[in-house]
C-alpha cells in the first residue's frame, strides 16, 4: 500500500518534474510533442475532476438534508439550482444533443438574469466592506502607519477623475507612488516569492516535501 | 520676342524636370547582391531563416517579397513574406542586412512537414515597386532541423543547475547540522492557540483554500500546512472543516486530512464530508464560505493559499463572527486586507516556509537556507549590476538576459 | 467618541450606497485623462493593418462583468472599426455567455460575419495547459468553435497556426490568468500581449508593465473609461466614473474622520 500511495507518486513526480524542467531548454519537435501530450493529459484530468467536485458537492448536501443538519433547507436550493440549470442546459432550446449550443434559450436567460446579477452583487459587497474595514482599522498609530495612510489617501484620490479636480498634482503623485515605491516593494516580494516557489518545486521533484501526499512526512 | 524667349526657356526647363522625374520613377531596381537561407538555430525544426544584404534601391514604398517552393524546378507560387524594404533589419547589423524567420508549418501544413523531414525548401527573393519587379539572382535553399538545446537559454540553464546544486548541498549540510536558526513566525505559533480555543469552545476550525489549483505553489504550501493542522486537530479531537474551490485540491485535501487523522491514531474521527467543494467559482465560493461562517460560527478560520478580491469579504465576515483568524498568502495585493482583518498574517515566502517551520525537519530547513543564500546572491547581483551599469559596464545584464 | 469609533458598520454601508446611487441619478461628467498604460493597448490596435488577427481572452466571470465587460466592448469596437479579425476565447467557464454575446452583438453592429471576421472559440478547461496547447497548435486546442464549427475550416483563422501568429493578444482577467499568459504564452511563444484587469489586481501588474512583458494595461473601470474616451465612444465605464470618484472621496473622508476620532480619544485604541 505504501508503495502505491508513496513510492509510485514520488517516482512519477520526480520523472515528470525533471522531464518538464529539461523540456523548457529543448526546442526539438520531440520535446514539443511531449509537452503537447502532457498538457492534453492535464486538460483531461481537469475535465474529470469536475465530476469529482460535483459528486462531493451533492454528497455533502444530500447528507445534510438526510440528517437534517442545521440549515439543511439551504441544501435543497443546491439541488434546485443545479437541477434547473442542468435541465435547461441539456434541453438546449429543444435541440438536446442534436445540435450544438443554441442561442436565446432558457439557459441563456438564467445565465444573464440570475448568474450575472448575482455574481455582480457579490463583487459589489467588496466596496462596502472595504469602506468599513478602512474606517475601523486604518489608523496613524505609528510613523510608518502614517506614511501608509497618507500614501493611501493620495492614491485613492489620484486614481479617479475627481483627484485632478481637487489638486492637479494628485494624479502624477499617485502614479509616482505606484510606479516607484510600490513597484520596488512588489519586486522585492516577487523575487522572494519566486525563489521560494523554485525551492518548493525542487523539494517536490526530489521528494523532500511530501506532505501534499498526505500525512506529515 | 522677349515673351517667346521666356516661353521657350520655361518649356525646356519643364521638359528637363519631367524627364528627371521620369528617370527616377523608371530607376532600375537593384536586387540584393546575396540571398541566404539556413536552418533557424534553437528551434523545433519547422522554420528557415533568411538573410540578405540591403539593396541600394530600398525605400519605404518598395517591398521585398519572398516566394517558397518545395522543388527547385516548379514555379515559386507560395508567398511566405512581404515586407517594406526598410524594415526587418538583422539585429546588431547596423541595418546592413535583413533577417526573417519563415514558419514553414504555416505555409506547407503541419502534416506535410512532418512527413518529409530533412527536405530542402527553396526561396526566391523579389524586390518590388508597384508592377516593376526584379528577382535576386540566388535561389536560396535550406532544410529545417530540430535542435536539442536552446543555446539562448544557456545562462538560465546554468543558473538553474547552480541553484539546484545549492539547494541539495544545503539540505545535505542541514542533515549534519540540524539546529538551524529559524526566526519566529508568530502566525504559525498562533495555530496552536487558535486550535486550542476551538477545542475549548467546542466549535469547529475552518480551513479555507485559496482560489488557485494544485499547479500553484501556494496551494501546495497550503496543503502542507493543512496536513499539520489536521494532525493537531485529530489529537485535540476538534472538528475541522475544509472549504475547497478546486476539485483536484479537494481530492488532495481529503487524502491529506485522512492520512493526518490516521497518523494521529484517530482514523474513526475522519469525516469525508467535512472536506468539501463549497463552489467552483469565485463569488459563489465566497457566498458559500461566508454562509458557513455565519451559521456554524467556527472558532478559528485559516485562510491559506492564493486569494483575489474575495479575501476581504471572507476575512471581514470571519472577523464579524469573532473567530481567531490566521491568513497565509503570497498574493501581495490581498495582504493589506488580511492584515487589517486577521489576527495573524503570513506574508509571501512565510507561507512556503510554514511546512519547514512546523515540522522542523532538517531536510526542509536546509531548503530554507538555500532560499536565503539564493536571495543573497540575487541582491549582490542587483547591487553590483546597478553600480557597473552606472559606470557603463553592462555585461552583468547579459548573464540574466531572457533567452 | 468611543461609540463613534465602534459604529455599526451598516451605517457606513448606507453612506457608501448613497455615494453610489446619488451620482448615478444626478449625472455629471468628470474629465477622464488618458494614461500611457491604456494608450499602449490603443496604439497597438490602431497600428494593426486590416485583416490582422487579435486574440481576446475573456478570462472573467459575471462577478467582474461591471469592470471588465466595458473594456471588452471598447476593444471590440476598436478592432471592428479597424477591420481587424477578432478571435475570442475564455478560460473561465462563467465567462462564456458574456464573451459570446459581447463579440456577436458588437460584430453585428459593424455588419461583420461570424467565422469570417470574428469567431468565439468558447471555453476550455486547464488554463496554462490550454495556453501551451494553443502555442503548439490552435486547432488542436480548439478543434471546434463555440457553435461547433470545425476551426480548420474557418476563414477568420486563415494564416493562424498557433499563438505566435497572432498580431496581438489581450487578456481580460479577473484572476491570475495574466501571469499565466505571460509565463506560458508570451515568454514561450513570443507575441505582443496587452492586459485588462479588475482594479483590485491592477497594482500586481505594474512590474510586468515596466518589464515590457505586457505592452499596455487597463486597470478597473477607470481603464475601461480611458479606452472609451480614446475610441470616442463614451459608455458605461465613463458613466461609472462619477459614482466611483464619490465613493473614493467618501472612503477617504471616513479614514480621516476615523483618525480624527482616534487622536481625540487620546490614541488609546
Amino acid at each position: 500500500m505504501n508503495f502505491l500511495k508513496r513510492t509510485i507518486p514520488l517516482v512519477i513526480a520526480f520523472i515528470m518534474g525533471v522531464m518538464m524542467v529539461f523540456q523548457y531548454y529543448v526546442p526539438h519537435e520531440a520535446s514539443q510533442s511531449l509537452l503537447k501530450v502532457v498538457t492534453r493529459w492535464g486538460i483531461t484530468i481537469a475535465g474529470f475532476a469536475v465530476f469529482i467536485g460535483a459528486y462531493s458537492l451533492f454528497h455533502l448536501h444530500w447528507n445534510k438534508i438526510k440528517r437534517k443538519f442545521p440549515g439543511w433547507g439551504y441544501s435543497i436550493f443546491v439541488f434546485f439550482g443545479a437541477g434547473i440549470t442542468i435541465i435547461f442546459g441539456l434541453y438546449n432550446g429543444g435541440e438536446f444533443f442534436l445540435h450544438d449550443k443554441q442561442e436565446g434559450t432558457m439557459f441563456d436567460w438564467m445565465y444573464f438574469n440570475v448568474q450575472v446579477p448575482a455574481g455582480a452583487t457579490m463583487f459589489s459587497i467588496l466596496a462596502f466592506f472595504m469602506a468599513s474595514a478602512a474606517y475601523r482599522t486604518f489608523r496613524a498609530r505609528t510613523n510608518e502607519a502614517t506614511i501608509l495612510l497618507v500614501a493611501a489617501v493620495i492614491v485613492m484620490l489620484g486614481r479617479v477623475p475627481i483627484g485632478a479636480m481637487i489638486w492637479e498634482y494628485l494624479p502624477p503623485i499617485a502614479d509616482w507612488i505606484m510606479s516607484v515605491p510600490n513597484m520596488a516593494a512588489k519586486r522585492a516580494i516577487l523575487i522572494g516569492v519566486s525563489i521560494g516557489a523554485i525551492a518548493t518545486s525542487l523539494k517536490i521533484i526530489f521528494g523532500i516535501e511530501r506532505a501534499y501526499l498526505g500525512g506529515g512526512d | 520676342m522677349h515673351k517667346l524667349f521666356s516661353t521657350i526657356i520655361l518649356t525646356i526647363l519643364i521638359l528637363l524636370y519631367t524627364s528627371v522625374i521620369f528617370a527616377v520613377e523608371r530607376k532600375t531596381l537593384i536586387p540584393p547582391s546575396d540571398f541566404q537561407a539556413f536552418d533557424t538555430p534553437n528551434d523545433n525544426g519547422k522554420s528557415i531563416s533568411l538573410r540578405w544584404p540591403v539593396s541600394p534601391s530600398e525605400s519605404a514604398d518598395i517591398e521585398y517579397v519572398v516566394y517558397a517552393s518545395r522543388y527547385k524546378s516548379v514555379p515559386f507560387d507560395t508567398e511566405v513574406l512581404r515586407i517594406s524594404s526598410t524594415t526587418m533589419y538583422e539585429e546588431n547589423s547596423d541595418s546592413n542586412f535583413h533577417y526573417a524567420e519563415i514558419n514553414l508549418e504555416k505555409f506547407f501544413g503541419e502534416k506535410d512537414i512532418d512527413k518529409e523531414k530533412n527536405k530542402n525548401y527553396f526561396f526566391k527573393l523579389v524586390l518590388m515597386s508597384g508592377k516593376n519587379t526584379v528577382v535576386a539572382e540566388t535561389i536560396a535553399s535550406a532544410s529545417p532541423k530540430g535542435n536539442w538545446f536552446n543555446w539562448l537559454k544557456l545562462n538560465n540553464f546554468i543558473i538553474m543547475i547552480l541553484f539546484c546544486g545549492l539547494v541539495l548541498y544545503l539540505i545535505e549540510h542541514a542533515k549534519k547540522n540540524p539546529n538551524l536558526y529559524l526566526r519566529k513566525i508568530s502566525g504559525l505559533d498562533a495555530i496552536e492557540e487558535a486550535l486550542g480555543r476551538a477545542t475549548e469552545m467546542g466549535k469547529p476550525a475552518l480551513f479555507v483554500h485559496g482560489l488557485n489549483g494544485m499547479g500553484s505553489i501556494s496551494t501546495i504550501a497550503a496543503v502542507n500546512i493543512l496536513g499539520r493542522i489536521a494532525k493537531r486537530v485529530a489529537e485535540y479531537d476538534t472538528e475541522l472543516k475544509v472549504a475547497n474551490i478546486d476539485p483536484i485540491v479537494l481530492l488532495v485535501s481529503q487524502e491529506v486530512v485522512k492520512e493526518s487523522y490516521l497518523e494521529a491514531g484517530r482514523p474513526d474521527a475522519y469525516v469525508e464530508d467535512n472536506i468539501f467543494l463549497a463552489a467552483s467559482e469565485q463569488f459563489p465560493y465566497v457566498a458559500a464560505v461566508s454562509g458557513i461562517m455565519m451559521r456554524e460560527r467556527p472558532a478559528a478560520n485559516f485562510y491559506m493559499g492564493y486569494f483575489y478580491a474575495e479575501s476581504l469579504i471572507l476575512a471581514e465576515t470571519g472577523a464579524n463572527t469573532g473567530a481567531i483568524q490566521i491568513a497565509a498568502t503570497d498574493s501581495y495585493t490581498q495582504l493589506p486586507f488580511f492584515i487589517t482583518t486577521c489576527d495573524y498574517t503570513l506574508m509571501g515566502e512565510e507561507l512556503y516556509a510554514a511546512s519547514a517551520y512546523l515540522s522542523r525537519e532538517p531536510l526542509l530547513l536546509g531548503s530554507l537556507r538555500a532560499q536565503d543564500v539564493g536571495k543573497g546572491i540575487l541582491i549582490a547581483a542587483l547591487v553590483i549590476g546597478t553600480i557597473l551599469t552606472t559606470f557603463g559596464i553592462g555585461f552583468i545584464s547579459y548573464i540574466f538576459m531572457a533567452g | 467618541m468611543e461609540r463613534l469609533l465602534s459604529i455599526d458598520r451598516r451605517y457606513i454601508f448606507v453612506f457608501v450606497a448613497l455615494a453610489v446611487t446619488i451620482p448615478l441619478l444626478i449625472k455629471f461628467d468628470l474629465p477622464v485623462p488618458v494614461t500611457k498604460e491604456v494608450k499602449g493597448i490603443y496604439n497597438k490596435i490602431d497600428s494593426l493593418p486590416e485583416g490582422a488577427h487579435v486574440l481576446i481572452a475573456f478570462d472573467f466571470d459575471p462577478a467582474s462583468k461591471e469592470e471588465l465587460l466595458p473594456m471588452a466592448l471598447a476593444l471590440l469596437h476598436h478592432c471592428f472599426r479597424k477591420n481587424v479579425k477578432v478571435v475570442g476565447m475564455t478560460l473561465n467557464p462563467g465567462g462564456t455567455g458574456l464573451a459570446n454575446s459581447a463579440i456577436t452583438d458588437t460584430g453585428k453592429q459593424y455588419e461583420k460575419i461570424q467565422g469570417e471576421d470574428y469567431v468565439f472559440l468558447g471555453y476550455k478547461t486547464g488554463v496554462e495547459l490550454v495556453m501551451i496547447n494553443m502555442g503548439e497548435n490552435i486547432y488542436s486546442a480548439f478543434p471546434k468553435d463555440f457553435y461547433g464549427n470545425a476551426t480548420v475550416d474557418l476563414p477568420v483563422l486563415k494564416g493562424v497556426q498557433s499563438l505566435t501568429d497572432f498580431d496581438y493578444v489581450i487578456d481580460l482577467a479577473s484572476g491570475s490568468s495574466i501571469e499565466a499568459w505571460i509565463a506560458f504564452g508570451k515568454e514561450k511563444y513570443d507575441f505582443d500581449l496587452g492586459a485588462g484587469c479588475t482594479a483590485v489586481i491592477g497594482p500586481d501588474m505594474y512590474p510586468f508593465l515596466q518589464a515590457k512583458q505586457i505592452n499596455g494595461l487597463m486597470s478597473g473601470l477607470k481603464g475601461a473609461a480611458e479606452y472609451e474616451i480614446l475610441i470616442n465612444r463614451k459608455s458605461t465605464a465613463v458613466a461609472g466614473m462619477s459614482p466611483q470618484s464619490v465613493v473614493h472621496v467618501i472612503v477617504v473622508l471616513f479614514v480621516i474622520f476615523g483618525n480624527f476620532l482616534y487622536f481625540m480619544s487620546g490614541r488609546k485604541r
